[in-house]
């Protein structure tokens, strides 16, 4: 009994200290629809201040309040500084170039916190008052996590207040359901804005600060808040703040019972959650529909390259296929990543363009691929050529089923539960050790004597991604690329003349993901290994990062974004151990300079792309 | 460190400008091709770098090896097992690295290893802890410095069978190192106590540890004992929320690698008293060869050693008596060479066994305590890596022929 | 005679309780053009979107060429030869005008399976001649995205005759439009549907719209057919005149 209250008032703490988070980034989403990457990034920044603010101060609970009113307003400030800029600059692009930025500041803050605070987790001593705890049925139980427990509460209690109760509150809230009606009513939005981001940043601060005495200020909360307050954002509704709250406790609450039925579970079980509440519910448990045109903006019409475009292909081509006989070995080792980049890009952009369903887990089909190939080589015993054959059929199947069930959902609810599925993907690679090897993979995946010098196997790499990715090209300018391109443009149009919108859909996913799976199999090959970071959030955000640089509304963009990204990412971690900072800036100034990526900015200056 | 860290990226830079031909073989320099994940893994790699980097100007110092200079070409992997591989082609294709070395996570050791075999190349692992590394997935290109989960465990058990606890429960990261580790402990302790039995097992996933329900459902369990395995953010955050429940009171606590100042220095003075760790006193231990590396190490980053620096250097040392003993770079003789190969270290002498690779590098058993409201280690003792090994039989039957 | 093209019987429908469309029966013949009318809420568009498969009556029967459709997903009924225009125009904005004319023949024949010969020379003389007929060749080769309103509308016709539909369903064809535009649209409707023997059943808020161009019209009101005639025939209901002008409206306009 007294275990059942202990995991339930410790479930109810979890709970507030995930909707600090997750509010923050709900609250800047709801009035900017940015989805902010970098909200992981600020409340790690949050920890990292409050460490050297609480640092200098007594320990006593009115200084520790102090020091975390002053972390809080230190990232409210910073936020504007972020929102006035960078964001405010880039409010008219598409909401995943918007994302692309945050993503640009996620990787600058990475390398900005190492260098300011150093490599080490860095703890905060604990004062007595921070140790106590209340004893409830022969349970001890930290006093600590019963403020957290009121935290939670408190800042939803003010959250209300300040949005029903204020003018300003009334304007966001009017701005959350229409934003261009509060521009006609003549409030000044950069304002209003701002102020919202520096409110979210701050509760992102506020969050990073009152988590800081359970743990330390370490270089991984980035990236594991900014996913778990995306899950929970997403679950509550897009935009809602009780839907946070609500969400948290969901979540914290299935946590808790998870951790003492199914240990092994926990790191599965909130993207499971996702799954099923936006399977019932696609725009989550408060939420109201979000427009999904939003996410990528108006498409051109496609045209056929140019003859110039086209030859400037064929010499490049040319270039790929001459260079073993005057290349040194590392040219053809990144050539062969920047083939492999180049199909999977292109399948991403298959789906994401033409097909307009975004994907944040599209390393989950790569990933498929690469674990089909390694583990019918491995188990199996197949031939290279039948593994090749078979890992496309696996995650074109997988995919094909994926998008079966979620065909109905779009936009950014779409993208999260794409996100969903490949950590639910990675979980399998990385915690089952028996089939998947675990973290060490699957090893000694390598080509037979027949491709294996560097220069034959990249031949046979060239072949494959050149030939796959022209295939994908072929069949966007087919009917079917049409059909796929006008379930897109106008769902109604296309039910109208008659077109299986859902089939046609799942038809795009399953192509996307049967090429992505060819990609991440000819990988495996490459480096005669399978693992777990195959299919992790970085490797999904390369592909969207070459894509959005590339650009989504042209057909060359993919190629040309895939062989940017891999030349600069190469370039740059051989060139500084600042590669993630110089990246994350050359991520932010694209954007600002070619909204509509590279390929985007060549086709206005030449009309063709 | 920022003079160091600017030095070895000018000597990488000219190493890239170089023409091929003025770098090729038979140049009177050792190459050692060494990949890291020095970005994603900074709180080890760091002082790690600053290890091999003592070690190398030491080497260097004294002729270097076989009468050449020893440099290191040192590439960041950005955690990422395939960037390792395609950086140790590099290494070996275009930089014309005599050997490869490095690795910190064990999927990198084992892509750099599986790398070497497939490539004809010898590779030297440091950290990497995974025992597929000399045992399932071992090759003959392939030699290990660190003790493995195997000997981590095999150390600490020798202290944790004389515990009087027979009720366990472990707590370790959901992945292979975890894994691996609860593994042994519940083998060699069903082995030796067979009146113990693990009554509740809990896998937090690695770097998500929510500590407080994890905390309560060990606690429900009623142990006697706890065998730990988390490490780095988690293991705070775990310390934190069981000394408030009081999860280590009365409690036997055995804890793989905690008394490593990596780990230990974090905790502050939260650090737990009379947990049985393995780790590196590094300010206890009195020996010549400990008292000089320290001293050396201060000198010249003016910061204590952490474990990763032992690792770096030792690596260091470890591979030019490997090639000293070899007496040529070619991989066979390199083979020969580095088996059973002697090499100094700040613990001792150590080797590297025939049979399978490892090297006998020990670790130091102790119990943690607080001193001057910091972590510490005390009642240590080193155990030879040799002494905890399993028998020939064992290696010969997991090891590929 | 013929049978007529369709035949609505009975047709009813409620939304929570409340009904919306309540025994309603129309005939429609080939080549005729019909117009549903009536005051916001009447339920013309209940009435209309249950032909198209949009919504399921609750009772009633509506059958096409004396085959039973009741009830059939909208695009099954396209499939069985129904085309239809939309109140706010939805064309593929991504394409110019030709392909999305050529995207409705590929879709007429159910060819857009297909994945390897470009849509470029796919059925382009056909689509040229159905532009040809709405008057938007000229404009062919524009993205659809930029078109003029009117010209949307246009090309929505064109798409919608891609199948060689037996029966048009047109939802407020000129809302929007300015009003010169507006007649013009629908006796080019008039004139391709009569040349094509093709059924028209459109709702319309512009009286002079309805008047100059239906054969036939519809009156609904409360869900209830008031009345049905030719134009004169309306006019001169007492009861027609009683809900216009009773509600102050002679041409709708909302």
């Amino acid at each position: 009994m007294g275990f059942l209250l202990s995991q339930a008032l410790t479930a109810l703490a979890s709970a507030s200290s995930l909707f600090l988070v997750a509010a923050g980034l709900t609250v800047i989403f709801g009035v900017t629809r940015v989805v902010n990457f970098a909200h992981g990034s600020l409340t790690m920044l949050g920890a990292y201040v409050a460490w050297t603010i609480l640092r200098h101060l007594p320990r006593d609970p009115a200084s520790f309040c102090l020091g975390v009113l002053a972390t809080t307003l230190a990232l409210a400030a910073l936020g504007a500084l972020l929102e006035m800029t960078l964001l405010r600059r880039i409010y008219r692009a598409p909401e995943l170039f918007q994302l692309l930025a945050t993503f640009g500041v996620v990787l600058m803050v990475q390398d900005a916190t190492l260098h300011i605070w150093g490599p080490d987790d860095l703890s905060l001593p604990r004062p007595p008052w921070m140790r106590g705890f209340v004893t409830l049925l022969d349970q001890r139980f930290p006093q600590y996590d019963l403020y957290l427990i009121a935290a939670g509460p408190v800042v939803l209690a003010l959250l209300w207040l300040v949005l029903n109760r204020t003018r300003w509150g009334r304007l966001v809230r009017a701005a959350t359901q229409d934003r261009e009606m509060v521009a006609c009513l003549g409030v000044d939005q950069r304002v209003l804005f701002t102020t919202v981001f520096a409110l979210g940043s701050a509760l992102a601060g506020l969050a990073g600060a009152l988590a800081l005495p359970d743990g330390s200020a370490n270089l991984g909360i980035d990236l594991s808040v900014v996913t778990e307050a995306f899950v929970v954002v997403v679950i509550g509704g897009l935009g809602s703040v009780p839907g946070a709250y609500l969400a948290s406790l969901l979540i914290a609450g299935l946590q808790a019972v998870g951790i003492v039925v199914l240990p092994k579970i926990t790191l599965v079980l909130v993207f499971l959650v996702m799954a099923a509440v936006l399977t019932v519910r696609p725009n989550g448990l408060l939420g109201r529909p979000v427009a999904a045109a939003a996410v990528l903006g108006a498409q051109p019409p496609v045209r056929p390259s140019s003859p110039a475009l086209r030859w400037v292909g064929v010499v490049l081509l040319l270039l790929f296929v001459l260079a073993p006989l005057v290349a040194p070995s590392w040219i053809l080792a990144i050539g062969t990543e920047a083939a492999v980049a180049v199909l999977f890009a292109a399948s991403l952009h298959f789906m994401m363009g033409p097909g307009g369903m975004p994907s944040f887990g599209h390393a989950a089909w790569f990933g498929i691929g690469a674990y089909a190939a390694a583990l019918s080589a491995t188990v199996l015993a197949a031939p290279m050529p039948l593994a090749l054959l078979l890992a496309p059929v696996a995650a074109g199947v997988i995919a094909g089923a994926f998008g079966a069930v979620v065909v109905r959902l779009s936009g950014i609810y779409l993208a999260m539960l794409t996100l969903a599925f490949a950590q639910i993907v990675w979980a399998i690679a990385f915690q089952s050790v028996g089939l998947t090897g675990g973290d060490n993979g699957i090893l000694g995946v390598w080509p037979p004597g027949w491709v294996a010098s560097p220069a034959r196997f990249y031949w046979l790499t060239l072949a494959l991604c050149a030939g796959g990715t022209l295939l994908l090209r072929r069949v966007l300018y087919a009917p079917l690329g049409y059909a796929i391109r006008a379930t897109r443009d106008a769902p109604a149009r296309a039910d109208a003349i008659g077109l299986p919108s859902n089939a046609i859909r799942v038809v795009a996913v399953t192509v996307s993901g049967a090429a992505a799976g060819l990609a991440g199999a000819i990988f495996t090959f490459a480096h005669g290994s399978a693992f777990p970071t195959y299919v992790s959030i970085p490797r999904s955000v390369d592909a969207l990062l070459m894509v959005l640089l590339g650009g989504v509304g042209t057909m060359t963009g993919p190629i040309i974004g895939a062989l940017a990204y891999t030349g600069l990412s190469d370039l740059l971690l051989r060139a500084t151990e600042l590669w993630r900072f110089v990246l994350g800036a050359a991520i932010v100034a694209l954007v600002l300079l070619f909204p509509a990526g590279l390929a985007g900015a060549f086709a206005g200056r030449h009309g063709d792309a | 460190m920022t003079v160091t860290r600017r030095a070895l990226l000018a000597g990488t830079a000219a190493t890239l400008a170089a023409p091929a031909l003025v770098r090729a073989q038979g140049s009177g320099v050792l190459r050692v091709g060494e990949v890291n994940s020095y970005t994603a893994q900074p709180a080890f790699t760091l002082p790690y770098r600053n290890g091999w980097q003592l070690a190398v100007a030491q080497v260097n110092a004294a002729g270097g090896v076989l009468g050449r200079k020893l440099e290191v070409l040192s590439r960041d992997d950005a955690g990422q097992p395939q960037n390792a591989t395609r950086l140790a082609g590099e290494l070996l294709g275009d930089n014309h690295a005599d050997l490869l070395a490095g690795g910190f996570l064990s999927n990198v050791g084992l892509a750099l290893s599986d790398y070497a075999l497939q490539n004809k190349a010898l590779y030297v692992a440091g950290e990497p802890l995974a025992d597929a590394l000399v045992w399932e997935k071992g090759n003959p290109n392939t030699f290990r410095l660190r003790p493995d989960t195997y000997m981590q465990v095999a150390m600490l058990m020798q202290e944790a069978a004389k515990l009087p606890a027979k009720r366990w429960v472990t707590v370790a990261p959901n992945y292979e190192y975890g894994q691996s580790c609860v593994k042994w402990f519940k083998q060699m302790m069903a082995k030796v106590r067979p009146d113990v039995t693990v009554v509740a097992e809990q896998w937090p996933a690695l770097g998500k540890l929510d500590a407080g329900p994890t905390v309560a459902a060990l606690e429900q369990a009623k142990p006697e004992g706890i065998f730990n395995v988390l490490f780095g953010g988690d293991l705070t955050a775990f310390v934190r929320a069981a000394n408030t429940r009081g999860l280590f009171e009365g409690r036997s606590v055995v804890s793989v690698l905690t008394g490593e100042p990596e780990y230990l220095d974090p905790l502050g003075d939260e650090a737990p008293e009379g947990w049985l760790v393995t780790g590196y006193p590094w300010d206890q231990l009195k020996t010549p060869d400990n008292t000089k590396f320290v001293e050396d190490y201060r000198a010249m980053f003016k910061e204590p050693p952490r474990m990763g620096s032992v690792v770096g250097y030792t690596l260091i040392h470890a591979i030019v008596a490997g090639v000293a003993r070899a007496g040529a770079t070619d991989l066979p003789a390199l083979i020969k060479g580095f088996a059973g190969a002697q090499f100094d270290t700040p613990f001792g002498s150590a080797n590297f066994r025939s049979i399978d690779h490892q090297s006998t590098l020990g670790a130091f058993v102790g119990s943690t305590a607080l001193v001057g409201g910091k972590g510490a280690m005390k009642d240590w003792h080193y155990v030879d890596g040799a002494t905890v090994m399993p028998t020939d039989d064992f290696v010969r039957n997991v090891r590929p022929a | 005679m013929p049978e007529p093209r369709l035949i609505v019987t009975g047709l009813r429908r409620a939304f929570g309780g409340q009904p919306a469309v309540s025994d309603v029966s129309f005939t429609l013949d080939q080549g005729e053009m019909l117009a549903l009318i009536g005051p916001n809420g009447a339920g013309k568009s209940t009435t209309f979107n249950m032909v198209g498969g949009q919504l399921r009556p609750d009772a009633g029967q509506i059958r096409l060429d004396g085959r039973d459709i009741t009830g059939l997903s909208p695009r099954r009924i396209a499939g069985l030869g129904v085309g239809r225009t939309f109140q706010i125009t939805a064309t593929f904005g991504s394409m110019t005008v030709r392909e999305n004319v050529q995207m409705a023949l590929l879709a007429a024949r159910r060819e857009f399976w297909r994945a390897w010969r470009p849509v470029r020379d796919q059925h382009a003389a056909e689509a040229a001649a159905l532009l040809e007929a709405v008057g938007l060749l000229a404009q062919a080769s524009r993205p659809a995205a930029i078109l003029a309103y009117g010209d949307l509308k246009r090309l929505e016709l064109a798409m919608a005759l891609a199948d060689k539909p037996r029966l048009l369903l047109m939802d407020e064809p000129t809302a929007g439009m300015a009003p010169a535009e507006r007649v013009a649209l629908m006796q080019l409707t008039r004139r391709l549907a009569s040349g094509r023997r093709v059924a028209v059943l459109f709702t319309e808020h512009d009286m002079d719209v309805v008047f100059s161009t239906a054969d036939r019209i519809l009156v609904l009101n409360r869900g209830r057919l008031i009345a049905s005639g030719t134009g004169p025939q309306i006019r001169a209901n007492q009861q027609v005149r009683e809900i216009y002008l009773g509600t102050g409206q002679t041409s709708g306009g909302h």
